[in-house]
């Protein structure tokens, strides 16, 4: 990277604890606007707490955050341009409202206190239901949808916020095989619209053929750079630990594991089809 | 039958009870879906050592009680924020103080003639014109605080994360909604008391929480039988020669008990769902 570009999201030294655990140690991690980043890692590796601190929902206590050149806590109106998708949304899916009026909410920041949803508004919050293909339940109660169509809706709502950054943590979970191609297909698009995308995502197989950047995290951003640099044999165990080897399939490669650590349960993915 | 409407204490009391039902309604629809109940009946317990406290000193008591619902609301709201101790065991340890020193207040006062009775489970027919001014005068300012912030206090009932993460004040918004329910259960003690007060925020939302799948229709329906249990209960009341404040509960509760039976997510839950569509198109 030659020319001096804002990168879209930058972390120097960045250390988060919870209580007396640390989650996050030391991280720097820079990504350039316009790339899509796929954060591999085990579980409890620090890939969701490393996508809350870049969305301020989580203050590290040393080092710094930045969004678009701008201290994570005090983003101004690039505030409203974030979207987000958690692994599981913490909602109450018996909430009396409707497919559409969620992903409309995902659009209140910008729209601002003390006023209504203008018709361009849901205009946009149909729009975004349509590119993940469930503007036929726009009109449901959420709690009558499966869970992996929720899923889908609540990347409609960080989609309906037309976002510059887009943050999703796993977001194929519970999605069935089919609608998890479409969704990948979707962030292909994304990505190539422009948009900056980081996904946490223990799928290697998935993150290697779509993302420009790997890191990957465990509690220490371990390695960070071009998929076929990252996703090799030695390197991913470097990040994964003893126990992981790394196999290709043909095109896919997956993470098996060799033996298992004692008292600690591995990230296992076995190879599908 | 409705010459009672020609007494001005019952004119003052249909019209405090017909406003809190509609306050006590809205705030409810918030409480319910956010599982803040036992927050509310916590506030309301904690409500009681103000009204004790004003007894003693003299003081106007929507003003003592206020300070300590609010307190107790803004202590609820810190150390839920905190997550050291468990948000309900914080709760109990609150309001049973309060509580406990109102009794003691109370025994202090005993030679008085305190009517302690009437501030745990309600006395509508003592209110006075002051009493009414000021409930509907705040009952206005909720209202309107509601009407302003209705999109945002819906958004942080279903998910306050993703309403901080899109730049609705969450965390502020919160604060506000627990001092939206201290003062509604500040303007309802007269009429329906400390103890019964949780009832009137709880169960007309509860029952419109059967009946519809529609956010805004339930908040229309919370207010329609917030407003019909308190009028039909207040007639009952008189009619049969009963305590006001239970009888507008009871009749609450029987409305609850309809919705209930006519649930047709009851009816929903026993056939099968969207499943099945998975499949994208």
């Amino acid at each position: 990277m030659g020319v001096e570009v804002i990168p879209a999201v930058e972390l120097e030294n960045v250390t988060v604890t919870y209580g007396r655990t640390v989650a996050l140690e030391d991280v720097s991690l820079r990504v350039a606007p316009h790339e899509f980043v796929g954060i591999v890692g085990p579980n409890g590796s620090g890939k969701t707490t490393l996508l809350r601190t870049i969305l301020g929902l989580v203050r590290p206590v040393r080092g710094e955050v930045r969004v678009f050149g701008l201290p994570a806590d005090a983003l101004g109106p690039m505030r409203h341009r974030l979207g987000y998708v958690p692994q599981i949304a913490p909602v109450d899916i018996r909430f009396p409202v409707h497919v559409l009026d969620v992903v409309l909410m995902g659009r209140f920041g910008q729209i601002g206190l003390l006023r209504r949803p203008t018709a361009a508004d849901r205009e946009a919050a149909y729009h975004a239901l349509e590119r993940v293909g469930m503007q036929h339940l726009a009109d449901r109660q959420i709690g009558q949808l499966s869970g992996g169509q929720r899923q889908r809706v609540f990347v409609a709502r960080a989609l309906a916020v037309e976002p510059e950054l887009l943050l999703l943590d796993e977001p194929a979970t519970g999605v069935d095989p089919g609608a998890r191609g479409s969704l990948y297909e979707l962030l292909n698009q994304l990505h190539q619209e422009g948009m900056t995308i980081l996904m946490a995502s223990h799928d290697v197989a998935v993150v290697s053929q779509l993302v420009d950047q790997v890191a990957c995290v465990n509690r220490r951003v371990v390695l960070h750079g071009r998929p076929e640099e990252v996703l090799g044999d030695e390197a991913l165990e470097g990040c994964y630990g003893r126990g992981a080897i790394f196999l290709a399939h043909g095109r896919l490669p997956h993470i098996v594991v060799r033996r298992h650590p004692e008292g600690e349960t591995p990230p296992v993915r076995p190879p599908e089809g | 039958m409705f010459e009672i409407l020609g007494y001005t204490f019952m004119q003052r009391a249909l019209l405090a009870s017909t406003v809190i039902g509609i306050v006590t309604a809205v705030i409810g629809v918030y409480v319910v879906l956010k599982g803040m109940a036992f927050i509310g009946a916590g506030i309301a317990h904690a409500s009681f050592g103000g009204v004790a406290l004003g007894f003693l000193l003299g003081l106007n008591l929507i003003a003592t009680a206020s300070v300590f619902s609010l307190a107790g609301a803004i202590g609820i709201g810190l150390v839920s924020k905190r997550g050291e101790l468990r948000e309900d065991a914080a709760i109990g340890i609150f309001f049973t103080a309060s509580m406990a020193f109102g009794v003691l207040l109370v025994g202090l006062l005993q030679g008085y003639n305190v009517d302690l009775f009437g501030f745990l489970f309600g006395s509508v027919l003592a209110v006075s014109r002051e009493d009414l001014v000021l409930s509907v005068a705040l009952g206005a300012v909720v209202l309107l605080t509601v009407g302003l912030l209705y999109k945002e206090l819906m958004f942080i009932s279903f998910d306050p994360e993703m309403a901080q993460v899109v730049g609705v004040p969450a965390a502020q918004l919160y604060y506000l909604l627990l001092a939206l329910i201290a003062v509604t259960i500040v303007i309802s003690i007269r009429v329906v008391g400390v103890i019964l007060v949780e009832a009137l925020i709880v169960t007309p939302a509860a029952a419109a929480y059967q009946l519809t799948d529609d956010f805004h229709r339930m908040m229309g329906i919370a207010v329609g039988i917030g407003v019909l249990s308190a009028i039909a209960g207040l007639f009952l009341s008189y009619w049969l020669n009963v305590a006001s404040g239970a009888t507008i509960v009871l009749t609450a509760t029987a409305l609850f008990a309809l919705t209930a039976l006519l649930s047709p997510r009851r009816r929903r839950a026993s056939t099968p769902t969207a499943g099945g569509s998975e499949v994208p198109s």
